[in-house]
Order: C-alpha cells, then sequence, then structure tokens
C-alpha cells in the first residue's frame, strides 16, 4: 500500500514536516517494501493560496491512500476526503518511525481538519 | 470632479475628512464608502438607505459527464481553487478570483459558469448628499468588484468623495484609479510616515495629482512636515491633535457640525483641491 508522509527532507531519515500544503517534500512510500518517491513540494510551499488543495491533489494522482502529516486544514482535508485518502494528524518524528507506527496500526485517523485555514 | 480620500496607514481620518469634506462644500456631491471591509462613513453621515443590491462574481463548476480530467484548469489556476481528481473536480469558490482562466482553457466545454455573491452595495441619501457604500460578504476576499461597482455610479456633474480602504493593494487602486485628486491623511507618527511613503509611491505611478492632510497635528515629530517638504507634498489642511475633537468623533457626530469653524476649513481644503486639479489640467 502507498502512503504519502510530509516530511522535511527526502529520505526516510528526515523528519515530519508538521506543514502539509506548505511541507518541503512529500514522500510516497510503499509499506511493503518501504521503497519511495521524493516530492520536492517547493512550487506549492510557494503557492499564494490553495497549498494544501494543491497537494491533495498531488497525493491523489501518486495513488497514495493515506496521509500521515502534522496539521490539515479544512480545504486540503474536503479535496483528501474527495479524492478517498485517509488522514492522520498530529505526527511527529522520523518518517521511517511514523511509517512503522502506521503498519503496527497505532495511528488514528482524522474526521475533519486541525487546523483553521489560512487567510 | 472626483476626490479619492487614501492614507496608506489605517486609522489616519480618512472617513472624518472624507464626511467632513462632503458637508462643507456648497456643490451637489456624492460620498462613495469604498473600505468595502469595513464601511463607516455611514455612521457619520446617518443615510437613509433607498437601494441594495448584490454584487456577483462568476466561479466555476465542472460538468463531470464532459469533463476528460486535464488538469488544464486546475494548472492555470494561480489562487489554487481547482483540484482535479482521478473521478471528481473540486472548486473551491472563496480562492477563486474570477478570472475566468478555468473557463477558456477547457477544450471539454465542461467548466460552467456559476454565480456567487460577493456582496452588496447599498444607495441612500443624507441631507443633500447622495451616499453610496459597499459590504463584502464575510467569507468572501473579492473586494475590487465591489468598488468597481460603487464606481459605475459616479455621476461626472457632481462632486464624487471617494472614502478609500487603508493600504497600498487592490482595492485601493481600484479607489484611486480614475480620480481627478488623490488626497492623503496621515498623522505625523513615524508608523503614519512610513505609509505615507508607500501611499506616495503608489499615487505618483498612477501619475493623479495629489496633496496631504496631516490629522492629530501635534502628535509625534517633524519628520512628516519635512518628509513632504522634501517630496514637494503640499499640505492643504492640519487637524490638530484635540480632545475635543475626539470626543465628537466618538460620538458619531460631525466636526463641521459640531465646530462650525471648520466648515470653513474643509471649504478651503476644497478649494486648494479644485486648483491643484485645474493645475494639473493645464499641465497636461
Amino acid at each position: 500500500m502507498k502512503i504519502a508522509v510530509t516530511s522535511q527532507g527526502d529520505t526516510l531519515d528526515s523528519q515530519i514536516d508538521p506543514r502539509f500544503g506548505r511541507a518541503a517534500f512529500i514522500l510516497v512510500v510503499d509499506t511493503e517494501t518501504l521503497e519511495f518517491e521524493a516530492f520536492d513540494n517547493n512550487e506549492n510551499k510557494n503557492a499564494f493560496k490553495g497549498a494544501g488543495i494543491q497537494a491533495a491533489a498531488m497525493i491523489n494522482d501518486k495513488e497514495a491512500k493515506v496521509l500521515l502529516t502534522g496539521f490539515c486544514g479544512p480545504n486540503a482535508f474536503k479535496t483528501l476526503e474527495a479524492a478517498g485518502v485517509k488522514v492522520a494528524n498530529d505526527q511527529s518524528g522520523r518518517i521511517i518511525d511514523v511509517v512503522q507506527k502506521f503498519k503496527q496500526g497505532n495511528v488514528i485517523f482524522a474526521d475533519g481538519a486541525n487546523k483553521d485555514s489560512h487567510w | 470632479m472626483i476626490i479619492s480620500v487614501a492614507s496608506g496607514k489605517g486609522g489616519t481620518g480618512k472617513t472624518t475628512v472624507s464626511t467632513n469634506l462632503a458637508r462643507s462644500i456648497d456643490q451637489k456631491v456624492q460620498v462613495f464608502d469604498c473600505d468595502v471591509e469595513e464601511p463607516d462613513s455611514h455612521l457619520f453621515l446617518n443615510p437613509v438607505i433607498e437601494k441594495k443590491e448584490s454584487v456577483i462574481a462568476p466561479v466555476p463548476e465542472i460538468d463531470l459527464e464532459k469533463c476528460s480530467f486535464c488538469k488544464k484548469c486546475m494548472n492555470i489556476c494561480r489562487f489554487g481553487a481547482i483540484a482535479v481528481l482521478k473521478k471528481d473536480v473540486l472548486c473551491f469558490e472563496n480562492l477563486c478570483h474570477s478570472c475566468g482562466g478555468c473557463f477558456e482553457v477547457c477544450p471539454e466545454n465542461a467548466v460552467m459558469e456559476k454565480e456567487r455573491s460577493l456582496g452588496e452595495v447599498e444607495h441612500g441619501s443624507s441631507n443633500g448628499i447622495s451616499f453610496i457604500h459597499g459590504r463584502l460578504d464575510i467569507s468572501q476576499v473579492m473586494v475590487p468588484p465591489i468598488i468597481k461597482k460603487i464606481r459605475s455610479y459616479t455621476n461626472p456633474d457632481i462632486v464624487t468623495i471617494i472614502d478609500a480602504p487603508p493600504g497600498t493593494s487592490c482595492p485601493v487602486i481600484a479607489a484611486m484609479n480614475k480620480a481627478d485628486f488623490i488626497l492623503l491623511v496621515t498623522e505625523p507618527t513615524p508608523f503614519g510616515l512610513h505609509d505615507l511613503k508607500l501611499a506616495v509611491e503608489t499615487v505618483r505611478i498612477l501619475g493623479i495629482p495629489h496633496g496631504l492632510v496631516i490629522n492629530r497635528a501635534g502628535l509625534g515629530n517633524d519628520d512628516v512636515k519635512i518628509y513632504s517638504e522634501k517630496e514637494n507634498l503640499p499640505i492643504l489642511m492640519e487637524i490638530p491633535f484635540d480632545k475635543k475633537i475626539a470626543k465628537i468623533y466618538s460620538k458619531g457626530q460631525m466636526v463641521v457640525e459640531q465646530l462650525p469653524e471648520y466648515k470653513e476649513k474643509f471649504q478651503n481644503l476644497f478649494n486648494k483641491i479644485s486648483q491643484l486639479v485645474e493645475k494639473g489640467r493645464q499641465e497636461k
């Protein structure tokens, strides 16, 4: 299964980036093989508006079914929900540890945004 | 003649100057409160509102039967307001600036125009002053279309006084553009001066004759005066930092009605503006 994780760097040893839409990188990880692709999120990071929405569309594009992140706003959550991507907020630490935690079934999926939208 | 009253910094006295100027001149006048995020001229003019109309703008709605999910609409959207998913397309109305790009680029004709309300415009009158102001809807951010709607009611045969929003961004440009004169209201504080400089730079790009009112004169320091001298910026009026004026303002009353000696001062201000406008026309 492919899952997306927001990351401060482009390796599994990197720390989670707490921001979703404006994360430095988004890693799409295969939970079976731990193979991953790191996507530079620079364009969204500097977006004027709608960063979360565009990052959510990207995750849908890469066919990830789960997102592990720190904070997810309402527009991003709505887009992820429409794309059928489950979201676990409030994650922190190394990417690899969070992925293991997910594999062990130790993350709680959100039923809404945990952050207000930006203006 | 269109006089736009602007400032840079907020809270310097744009509304005080606009409303008292309108009340003082012996000519037919219309007041447009274009600070549609927080209009307040009505608090002083107390107009009787006779008509309301809503301001609408198009937003996209996607016909999923026609859509080929090519993402052209998503990619052209500068505001990230469209998300093209595998089998669905989401449009976020509140982020949309109604630029029309998505309608243009869609190869399938799948982007339909839906209307949304941005705000409303109210028309009224107050003791002979014709009054119009706008009010932005809660959660909306697109201000210029409302200002343009207000300004579409400009009567070229009478004096129009525009109470502009603070700042120097798009709403301010919409409230200053094509005015005959821009009256900048500042206060003699470092913050007032900082934002005045930005406002002056903006006005110079627009190429419109302009002058300065110093409100709360006596407060702060002389830096605004030094700046205006250096920049050849005429100081047309000074309103002193006076507790009497603050009290009148706080009760929603007009300075020119409570302190009649100010009527002449505002008439003088209007005369100076008229002369500068005339001078500007001759120079062209």
